[in-house]
């Protein structure tokens, strides 16, 4: 036994380090380094799923009924598998639209009805008050289970105790939940001190379970082999145990489905999946995080469960406590009191943030409409920033000691996780309406209501009335039915018999539930606003930036002003507009009150009361005309018109700038051309002008040296000659204007013939050629002299650009299917990879700029036209190093006939 | 949903579809034999084996898909303050 001073000092001291790592976790985001803004911290956040049911009640659950703890943690997993899909879109749709709550999400999407809001706000109140019950009834025994307890007799005392503690958890949750009012921000602390949380709870189940098993066991397997010794727990493991007898698997399939919507639906789990998220990318990594950190606390489970029964020999109540005792009864009392912060640490968090969520959700969709609604109110000025977070605190406080009462009222009859299920099965309730919602446009507020309406009520007349009814709150005759009518007996509804109460109930409640939803949604029409919501949440990944504003009428911008000054306090109002001032381009005092602004303020207050509450108070300020579904498809169709046009202008941009881009790099080329042209023309004119201008000077001129300078000037003007030649042959041809004189040409002749032209060059230059021709080949359709023409261009090249003295020269000549090709290889230096795009512009000359050899620089260009104009290919393959080779490829048939 | 990135759909789904299936009965009858693997009863390991697998393959398919999305991911996925 520990004594109870310390148990509460270790409990005290280690809540006083939450509110430090919250106030960390706050000043780290004031400076803009978020200690959040992490996926691990995110999955970790998660982990506030697993509260004292998980901790204590899932050993207690194992050791009754073996592997039935599990479901609770399979549903999960399997919902994680789809949260790229269906939680990403919440995350999206929320943050577009500044949604704190899931009452906000379900009300918003139905035309922002109030009604809609406040039921679900009672229902998740109702539904969750087990859920907190069932925190501070495990707590509270562990408490006893640490300290001895205060025994049977002195039950007086304890129960002051719980009460207690309930308040300091509420005080706690006030810290953390509403110290400022930013609830459409998010609560960095808040979120921080739950992640730790839950790696300490991760922590200490972890030891508590290594200790039994390795410490107390010889590991799982010495466990188990023990434990065959006893039928009953050996029992435990198979299904056989209980069987799959009747309607068993049914109540499996009931507990994977529910917590498989419970794990998106229950106020925590929103709360911080949706409305903490930072980014919607730390979802891809934490949606399987958080289901290998649920395996990783449940893994030693079973092993305490049996190893506890092993030991004290009995499995029933105290096995919820066995994380504490076990080590207890081995005088591990440090580990125990480790084990306690643990389950500490899940009831707090758990606590934490579900009563931060449910009470945004009692104020801005409980009591501002009543406030709202009461003209004296309605008529008053002033910040209301501080009357939001009083409501949010009474709200907490008010929560905890609801729970409180449920814990006297009906706590001591039940097991810790059938309670929880109660809960579970209350939200539910939520996933028609807001899955639906999300994905089904047709669906209308009526139907919505109807549903959780009905199913709601379903819900507390099978498993919450009952619940009281057990604790003998009602009279236990109603278990059989209200004024003896059997077949409305709560857990056995028209003779519905043989199931579980839990799937019995999630049965009648969904299928009402589901059936009204439906059915009034087809049956009924939408409203045009909510046919606008319905849009704005389906197709929220289909808007960009540009989505439609479904609103029109007139308001002032200084009302506008004003209001969200009463809401958001007055330094973030003026922010507000000066950022809408700043965007549209306007100066602050002009500012009109367009659809926009309107927009844009009440998304705004919407984060502070709810969108609700938000649409009532941008109504009172403004002259709104009514919308029909006929505005309603025309803003969309509008809001689609603008983003077709402002497609099609980014491809006519996209267009225009690709055609100037090429315009531009055209001209440089004629530049580039004409510089190039003038340069190669001035090299020989300046010579045969230097020439000319010596021999007039110089009368006596020996006879030998005017016939040499006269060679120059002659072979100088052929050079001219054929530059000119050249260029205008390239013009020709580029224009379309060249005469080509086709025949039937053997293009093997024409290579022989090729290469006896040009045999002076590569004798010159001592390099050998290599023929690799065939016997035969078919006759092409081509212009004899322009192919010569491509052919001694690629051959000269070849010899200008091989090593001197040591040059080999290959030309090929194939028959590749429809074509002929020819291919030039030489063992020059080849050409660089940047260059080899360039090798057939004109005057794009290979190699050093200094040792250029001599050329015109328009072979290639002038061999890629008379090729293209065959309809051939031209093409160069080189590695630098290792030589060049060119080569072209012909269709047999020949071009067609120009 | 306009950009390809993350895990395609269709995966997610088949995967789901996987689970629920493996996890509940009829194929919980298969995992119930009085069988043991490494001295532990088969049921218990085949769930939490079942478990492993799942979360392995959708770490597997997040990195996959989404490590190249994540690094031309848009500035918008961020929230704003």
């Amino acid at each position: 036994m520990i004594q109870p001073g310390l148990v509460l000092g270790v409990s005290f001291g280690y809540l006083l380090l939450l509110v430090a790592v919250a106030a960390h976790g706050d000043r780290r985001a004031g400076q803009g380094r978020s200690l959040i803004d992490n996926s691990f911290v995110y999955a970790l956040s998660w982990g506030v799923y697993c509260s004292a049911w998980t901790y204590f009640g899932s050993v207690g659950r194992a050791a009754s009924g073996g592997v039935w703890f599990l479901p609770i943690y399979l549903g999960p997993m399997l919902a994680m598998l789809l949260a790229w899909l269906v939680l990403r879109k919440m995350v999206r749709i929320a943050r577009s639209y500044r949604i704190t709550s899931i009452a906000d999400f379900i009300a918003s999407r139905y035309g922002k009805s109030p009604l809609l809001a406040a039921l679900v706000t009672l229902i998740t109140v109702v539904g969750i008050l087990p859920y907190i019950a069932l925190q501070l009834k495990a707590v509270s025994a562990g408490y006893e289970a640490l300290t001895g307890g205060p025994g049977q007799d002195g039950a007086a005392w304890w129960r002051d105790g719980t009460l207690y503690m309930a308040l300091s958890l509420a005080g706690f949750a006030v810290v953390f939940g509403t110290r400022h009012l930013d609830l459409s921000e998010r609560h960095e602390g808040m979120v921080a001190a739950i992640a730790f949380e839950s790696a300490v709870k991760l922590a200490a189940f972890l030891a508590v379970g290594v200790f039994v098993t390795y410490g107390l066991f010889g590991g799982m397997g010495d466990i188990w082999a023990r434990a065959q010794a006893q039928p009953q727990i050996a029992d435990l493991l198979s299904l056989d145990g209980q069987g799959f007898q009747g309607f068993h698997g049914a109540q499996w399939f009931t507990l994977t489905l529910l917590s498989m919507l419970s794990v998106l639906m229950l106020p925590r789990q929103f709360q911080m999946m949706v409305v903490e998220c930072v980014n919607e990318r730390h979802i891809l990594r934490a949606s399987w995080l958080f289901p290998a950190y649920l395996l990783l606390i449940n893994i030693f489970v079973l092993p305490i469960a049996i190893g506890g029964m092993l030991i004290f020999g009995d499995g029933g109540a105290g096995a919820e406590s066995y994380v504490l005792t076990l080590p207890l009864s081995q005088g591990a009392v440090w580990l125990a009191l480790l084990a306690y912060i643990g389950g500490l640490s899940a009831a707090t968090g758990m606590i934490i943030v579900e009563t931060v969520a449910v009470s945004t959700m009692v104020c801005n969709d409980l009591v501002m409409p009543a406030l709202l609604g009461s003209g004296r109110f309605a008529r008053k000025g002033g910040d209301l920033t501080r009357l939001l977070l009083n409501i949010r605190r009474a709200a907490i406080l008010l929560v905890l000691l609801l729970g409180y009462l449920y814990f006297h009222v009906a706590g001591e009859a039940y097991a810790l996780v059938s309670i929880g299920l109660i809960s579970f099965a209350a939200v539910a309730q939520f996933a028609p309406a807001l899955l639906g919602g999300m994905y089904w446009r047709g669906a209308t507020r009526a139907g919505a209501l109807g549903g959780l309406l009905g199913g709601s009520l379903v819900w507390a007349y099978t498993l919450m009335l009952p619940s009281l009814a057990r604790s003998g709150w009602i009279g236990a005759g109603f278990l059989d039915g209200p004024m003896g009518l059997g077949f409305l007996a709560p857990q056995r509804l028209f003779g519905m018999a043989g199931f579980d109460e839990l799937t019995h109930s999630l049965f009648w409640s969904l299928l009402v539930n589901v059936a009204l939803y439906v059915g009034l949604s087809l049956r009924g029409r939408a409203s045009a606003r909510e046919a606008s919501q319905a849009l704005l949440f389906v197709e929220v990944f289909e808007r960009g930036q540009a989505q439609p504003v479904f609103w029109r009428g007139r308001a002032r911008p200084e009302d506008l002003r004003r209001l969200a000054g009463r809401f958001l306090g007055a330094a973030r109002a003026e922010a507000l507009f000066r950022d809408h001032a700043r965007e549209t381009g306007t100066a602050l005092d002009n500012l009109t009150a367009d659809a926009r602004l309107v927009d844009r303020v009440e998304r705004q207050i919407a984060g502070a009361i709810g969108t609700a509450s938000a649409r009532v108070m941008v109504e009172s300020v403004a002259q709104e005309e009514p919308l029909s579904l006929g505005d309603v498809l025309e803003i969309i169709d509008e809001a689609s018109q603008v983003r077709i046009y402002a497609r099609e202008l980014e491809e006519a941009t996209v267009e225009l700038r690709a055609a100037n881009e090429k315009l531009k790099s055209l001209d440089q080329l004629k530049d580039d051309f004409m510089s190039s042209v003038t340069h190669e023309l001035r090299t020989p004119l300046t010579s045969i002008r230097a020439l000319t201008e010596l021999m007039l000077d110089t009368p006596d001129i020996q006879p030998h040296e005017r016939k040499e300078f006269l060679a120059i000037i002659l072979s100088e003007s052929e050079r001219l000659s054929r530059l000119v030649n050249q260029v205008l042959d390239l013009a020709k041809i580029e224009s379309g204007m060249a005469e080509w004189h086709n025949t039937d040409v053997d293009l093997k002749a024409l290579i022989v013939a090729a290469l006896r032209a040009t045999a002076e060059l590569f004798r010159e230059r001592g390099a050998e050629v290599v023929l690799d021709l065939p016997d035969q080949v078919p006759l092409l359709l081509a212009d004899p002299d322009r192919l010569t023409q491509v052919l001694v261009n690629l051959l000269s090249n070849a010899a200008k650009f091989v090593p001197e003295g040591r040059g080999r020269v290959q030309v090929a000549l194939r028959e590749q299917g429809s074509e002929l090709v020819v291919t030039v290889c030489d063992n020059g230096p080849g050409v660089a990879p940047q260059d080899q795009a360039g090798v057939f512009d004109k005057f794009r000359q290979g190699g050093e700029a200094g040792n250029r050899p001599q050329g015109t620089g328009l072979g290639l260009p002038i061999s890629r036209q008379i090729i293209a104009n065959l309809g051939g290919r031209i093409w160069l393959d080189s590695q630098p190093g290792r030589g060049a080779c060119f080569g072209f490829a012909l269709p047999k048939g020949g071009a067609d006939g120009r | 949903m306009r950009r390809r990135d993350g895990p395609p759909a269709q995966v997610l789904l088949a995967l789901c579809g996987a689970g629920f299936l493996l996890f509940n009965f009829p194929m919980l009858l298969v995992w119930d034999q009085p069988l043991t693997v490494l001295g532990l009863p088969l049921l218990p390991v085949a769930l939490f084996a079942i478990w492993a697998g799942l979360v392995a393959a959708l770490a597997w398919v997040s990195a996959r898909r989404g490590g190249r999305g994540a690094k031309d991911a848009p500035d918008d996925n961020k929230v704003d303050r």
